[in-house]
């Protein structure tokens, strides 16, 4: 249920402009993998890379190479709706269907791998929104509509509805900045739970957060405005926020800048 | 506004005590008689079946045409389309209507009679004789015109669903047909709910284009390519300048049917709309 994903050299452009150059880099499974690093140096536009969600901005295209597991995804003929149903994602602002219930939310992603049947479905509903540490809160009103719940809610909310298609990677863009505190603990908690079960990646601009969750990090940085940010390095969590082999990481975990 | 309808309902007044038959359910329009005969039946039955069957019609183009524009056309074919339909929607009506007898009546003959005789069962499509200047032409006609105003609001409407939605839908791996379903078109449905009956209210009190076309006789018929059809305001304009006194009381009595069908439908399309999304609430 978990997969390896492996960048070699990976160029990403909006138009004419590259957002991020050259990036390597080996994500394991079964692990949190952070990615740190000022605003604009390219983290969300590299997570988007992995499921190759950066293509649906108009304009917007990849060079390089992204592999999960022997999969080559932007190799020749792959789909790239049957990436994103392999690589799910969830967002900065949480996004709930607003015409939809909470059990609809859970079950929409299901529904597009054809008919399933009523009993089946609430299965998985239910499995999903336990497997979020949702299912205590919402079970009995999940005919109420999404938009109803609380920020941090709403959040674990699209995490089920991500985990309920059973992908095999988790990517996250700062799935906590538009929570409180108490909500964000409670999305920190999940996070570690679902390590075992699936390759995740979560974007951070929270230096405590990326140290409490992830058990590696890599650090984006860009030389200058309109440059193309870049991977300064990677490494376990621990001997990053210890023992940083870069300056610029130094400096930026220190708070020095950013 | 009080004071129009206080105006109007007294010069209807008259007329209607005068009428020597049921205003509501008589279908002849014979107001300038001694003694004057008349009824709203076949006008309003016309108006509501010619306006019904060109929403039907216009609604499926209208929200492809919106959706095209919107989420599939390329954004300089989408700019360039999306002012054609701005500019269909300034159109005056008498032009639609013209073009109707000129062009289409002649040119309905033809796939009328077909539809006739392959899908005369149906009771739409029944009956003898079968000609161009029918029911479903002005039909046609009216969902023409009435079609780039319902693609116009749609295509607003699917624009502004939230770009957020959109991705979510993407990224658990729907198709672009599949986040059409999930998020745009449950998004957009009061609005496009809301500009079919705008398109609705247009076509019933369309005047000119249809008084053109409809044959103006007075009676119920099913079949829509005989040579039947009449609408309340296709028969003002016909009657208004030659009618007597009780034929205008008689005219203006219609015009009040024609806003209160217009102010029921846009309840019921109200109500329907409320119910749909307290529904989900
Ligand atoms: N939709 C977009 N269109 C054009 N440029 C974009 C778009 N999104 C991001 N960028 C640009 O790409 C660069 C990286 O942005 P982003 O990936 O959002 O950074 P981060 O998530 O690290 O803050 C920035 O220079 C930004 O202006
Ligand atoms: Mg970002």
């Amino acid at each position: 249920m978990a997969k390896q994903i492996q960048v070699s050299g990976l160029d990403a452009y909006y138009g004419a402009h590259k957002a991020i150059a050259d990036i390597s880099m080996t994500i394991e499974p079964r692990s949190v993998t952070a990615f740190i690093g000022p605003s604009g140096c390219g983290k969300s536009t590299f997570l988007r890379t992995l499921n190759r969600m950066h293509e649906v901005i108009p304009g917007a295209r990849v060079e390089g190479k992204v592999m999960l597991d022997s999969d080559d995804l932007y190799g020749p003929g792959v789909d790239p709706v049957s990436v994103r149903r392999t690589i799910g994602m969830v967002f900065q602002r949480p996004n709930p269907f607003p015409t939809m219930s909470i059990y609809e939310n859970v079950a929409a992603g299901l529904r597009l791998n054809g008919r399933i049947s009523k009993s089946k479905t609430d299965e998985v509903v239910e499995q999903s929104l336990r497997g979020a540490n949702l299912w205590n809160e919402v079970k009995d009103r999940l005919n109420k509509p999404g938009a109803g719940l609380s920020g941090g809610q709403q959040q674990r909310l699209c995490i089920a509805r991500c985990i309920a298609v059973k992908p095999q990677v988790l990517l996250m863009d700062e799935p906590c900045s538009a929570l409180d505190p108490i909500s964000t603990l409670a999305i920190e908690d999940l996070i570690t739970e679902l390590k075992d079960e699936f390759t995740i990646v979560i974007v951070t601009h929270n230096m405590q957060q990326a140290a409490r969750v992830s058990d590696r990090t890599a650090f984006f940085n860009l030389a200058a405005q309109g440059q193309p940010g870049r991977l300064v390095e990677m490494d376990e969590t621990s001997a990053m926020f210890t023992n940083p082999s870069e300056k610029a990481t130094e400096d930026y975990i220190t708070g020095r800048f950013g | 506004m009080a004071a129009i309808a206080v105006f109007l309902i007294a010069e209807a007044i008259p007329a209607l005590q005068a009428n020597n038959s049921s205003f509501l359910t008589e279908l002849l329009w014979t107001p300038n008689n001694t003694p004057p005969v008349f009824g709203i039946g076949a006008l309003a039955f016309g108006t509501i079946m010619s306006s019904a069957l060109a929403l039907a019609m216009a609604m499926p183009v209208a929200v492809g045409v919106a959706l095209f524009i919107s989420h599939y056309a390329p954004r300089k074919i989408a700019g360039a389309l999306g002012y054609v339909v701005d500019l269909l929607a300034a159109v005056p009506s008498v032009v639609y209507g013209l073009w109707g007898v000129i062009f289409l009546v002649p040119f309905m003959q033809g796939p009328s009679e077909f539809l006739n005789e392959y899908l005369g069962w149906f009771p739409l499509f029944s009956g003898d004789p079968v000609v161009g200047r029918s029911m479903l032409t002005a039909a046609i006609v009216l969902a023409i015109m009435i079609l780039p105003i319902i693609a116009a609001i749609s295509r607003e409407v699917f624009l502004q669903v939230p770009r957020m939605n959109e991705e979510a839908a993407l990224a658990l791996g729907a198709t672009r047909w599949e986040m059409i379903k999930m998020a745009v078109l449950p998004f957009g449905r009061p609005g496009v709910m809301s500009a079919a009956m705008l398109g609705l209210g247009r076509a019933m009190g369309e005047t000119i284009a249809v008084a053109l076309i409809f044959p103006a006789t007075f009676g119920i018929t099913f079949g829509i390519l005989g040579p039947n059809g009449n609408s309340i305001a296709a028969n003002i304009a016909l009657g208004f300048a030659e009618a007597g006194e009780v034929g205008r009381g008689a005219l203006i009595a219609s015009g009040l049917v024609l806003f209160i069908i217009t102010l029921v439908v846009n309840m019921a399309a109200r109500m329907i709309i409320a119910r749909r999304s307290g529904a989900s609430a």
